[in-house]
């Protein structure tokens, strides 16, 4: 019985074992992608608190968890979450299961990254950045699926629903997909993404995102991370957004036992806009990390940050909010707000925001607030006969409301609303 | 109705009530005045059971119930209202869904059956055509807003919905105009019933032309130093709080 090496290592030897086997091994810049990227995180190692970037997430849970090669049961029967549009793409451990999938007839393309891969040339990798981000090499190493998606210039796309379930099992399993979601100029499509896994079962989701959004495209990106309860769900997401495009991301973080939602925007051409905003709802054990990573590199381009965590028990939130605005990015409207609801003393809460501003036409504001339940409008409601508990929770329910409210896509909206009114009815 | 028996309470171990005695009869509106600090906010807050105040001594018995053994919500549902000097904000809580929670935990306490939305809208619109209130004040968040008019208004729409037996209005006159005063008053006047009681606290005469007491009593120094009619009124009004202390 061999031991199953941990660390990076661990991966490292899965990829050498795997890469005559992985998707698009027979194709040259396929291979060479993967090497330079199992390169890269041969020589990065997963990122530790020492990193300025992670200095308020430790990674040495998942390093030394030694996971394997997910491998899916395939008849494994899943209770697919509530369905908000016709079209849907299920993804289970990372893989594409067309059977579970509608993809048909829908106004854009959507279809197996593994499927594809001879045409994605030039596409894949386009944003990402391995070099700088472990996590990002990791995924470009072992990727075996993910969703590619393109809608055509003009098109109103409707809403695509993107589905990622975990198999149950003994042994961790990991698996990292590789996303990419095109919009032509004037398209429009709104994603909502529902990321689920048993109880208790121990998996890494790895995902990476490639967003493309050209001139006038909209997307709405709602991303429902409702993992397993021993869940690791490390995502990142690179968007570049063109002139007049908005990407307008809501990213709900409330299963997981440890979690990094990192995104990385470049808005790249004029009136370009970008929202950014979510919710963290933490129970007892729980971590969550949002880390933005936004470029304001053209003029006249606006964006808008909210973040709202609610803490329980003995649970970790982490906010980091980094703000670039380049020299040329003159008439910048950035504005980013990081607020924390602490419900119990043991709960912590990290907010690092960051301005770096280097046009002198700008105007750019932050803020951060932590605090417990206002005692005012507690007892202001009690005094009209609500219960205390039911009080609480009406606060915490319109503290996280605020939040959502600001998501612009109706059918979005209410998934995002119908998630966190049912996380705290759960945790009341 | 309601019974003060020589309560005396602090605030970080300052005595602010330095034995209260008062008595509110059924079907009686008795006026509390007095200067800034002698202790009105404080009575009004320990009566409603907010935190932060310490009773030294003394009690309290609405309808034969201690009181000030209960939760605030239960004295809400034992029938006790407070009309806030300083309505609170709540973002994100909608007023159409505060007031239905808030009337629906009232009638639970009470053993009456639960309204519906659509019956809940039904007489809260009722209710707001009389305080001549515009219907989107339901779909804002509760007093997120408002202007000063508009939070002392729809303080007493809340009480128009709970109808309790005892409302104690604390300061509700501060900051209203003279036409918001009237309609807070009408909508005062309009709960008068053998079984309602109110406790006006002010510091002014001007309120109780609208809502005239049965009783006035004088509170200074945490203590209630002169009782009387609705004449008492106009004397402070006249000669103001000096006179009292010196008599």
């Amino acid at each position: 019985m061999s031991a199953i090496a941990t660390g990076a290592e661990g991966f490292l030897h899965r990829f050498d074992g795997l890469r005559q086997r992985l998707p698009g091994a027979r194709l040259a810049w396929v291979q060479a992608l993967r090497e330079a990227a199992a390169e890269s995180f041969r020589a990065q190692g997963f990122p530790t608190r020492r990193l300025e970037a992670w200095k308020y997430t430790d990674l040495r849970l998942v390093a030394d968890a030694g996971f394997e090669e997910a491998l899916s049961v395939v008849d494994a029967e899943f209770a697919l979450p509530p369905a908000h549009s016709r079209w849907r793409a299920v993804f289970q451990d990372g893989r594409l299961r067309e059977d579970l999938s509608t993809l048909e007839e829908a106004p854009f393309a959507a279809a197996s990254l593994a499927a594809g891969l001879s045409t994605l040339e030039g596409r894949l990798g386009a944003l990402a950045r391995p070099a700088e981000q472990a996590l990002v090499a990791l995924n470009t190493a072992l990727f075996e699926d993910g969703l590619v998606v393109t809608v055509p210039a003009g098109v109103a796309g409707g809403v695509l629903e993107l589905v990622s379930l975990a198999s149950p099992g003994e042994r961790p399993a990991a698996f990292h997909p590789r996303h990419l979601i095109r919009l032509e100029a004037g398209a429009s499509l709104t994603l909502i993404e529902t990321a689920t896994g048993p109880a208790g079962t121990r998996y890494l989701h790895n995902p990476v995102y490639e967003i493309e959004l050209a001139e006038g495209a909209t997307l709405t990106h709602a991303r429902l991370q409702q993992e397993g309860s021993a869940a690791f769900q490390l995502g990142t997401a690179y968007a570049r957004v063109a002139a007049g495009a908005t990407y307008d991301n809501f990213t709900l973080n409330a299963g997981g036992k440890l979690v990094r939602n990192e995104i990385h925007v470049v808005l790249e051409g004029p009136k370009a806009a970008c929202h950014m905003n979510g919710a963290q709802l933490l129970r007892d054990g729980q971590h969550a990390d949002t880390t933005t990573v936004l470029d304001h590199a053209a003029p006249d381009c606006a964006s808008r940050q909210t973040y709202k965590t609610v803490l329980s028990g003995r649970s970790r939130g982490v906010f980091q909010g980094k703000i670039h605005v380049h020299q040329v990015a003159q008439r910048t409207d950035g504005y980013q707000m990081n607020q924390a609801l602490l419900l119990s003393p043991e709960a912590e809460i990290d907010s690092k925001p960051q301005l770096e501003i280097y046009a002198d036409d700008v105007k750019c504001s932050h803020g951060a607030t932590v605090g417990e339940i206002d005692a005012d409008q507690l007892f202001y409601l009690r005094a009209r006969g609500i219960p205390e508990a039911q009080a609480r929770s009406m606060l915490v329910e319109a503290f996280l409301t605020e939040a959502v409210e600001g998501v612009q896509d109706a059918v979005a909206r209410e998934a995002l609303q119908a998630a966190v009114t049912g996380w705290w009815e759960k945790a009341a | 109705m309601l019974k003060i028996e020589g309560l005396t309470a602090e605030v970080d171990g300052k005595p602010i009530l330095k034995g209260i005695d008062l008595e509110v009869p059924a079907g009686e509106i008795h006026a509390i005045m007095g200067p800034n600090g002698s202790g009105k906010s404080t009575l009004s807050y320990v009566l409603s059971g907010r935190e932060g105040y310490e009773i030294t001594g003394g009690s309290v018995s609405f309808n034969g119930v201690d009181l000030l053994a209960l939760e605030p919500e239960e004295r809400a549902a034992a029938g006790l209202f407070l009309a806030f000097q300083y309505p609170v904000e709540l973002p994100g809580v909608g007023n159409a869904l505060f007031l239905r929670t808030a009337l629906n935990a009232v009638r639970r306490g009470k053993g009456e059956p639960e309204l519906d939305a659509m019956q809940f809208l039904k007489l809260a619109r009722e209710r707001m055509k009389a305080l001549s209130m515009p219907e989107d004040m339901l779909k804002r968040g509760v007093n997120v807003g408002f202007s000063g008019g508009e939070k002392k208004r729809n303080e007493v729409l809340q009480m128009a919905l709970l109808r309790p037996k005892l409302a104690i209005l604390d300061e509700t006159d501060s900051g209203l105009d003279i036409d918001a005063l009237k309609i807070v008053a009408d909508g005062v006047n309009a709960l008068r019933a053998p079984d309602f009681s109110a406790l006006v606290i002010t510091h002014y005469q001007r309120l109780l032309d609208y809502i005239v007491p049965d009783k006035v009593h004088v509170l200074m120094g945490g203590r209630i130093v002169q009782s009387g009619g609705p004449e008492l009124a106009h004397q402070l009004e006249a000669s103001g709080y000096a006179s009292v202390k010196a008599a």
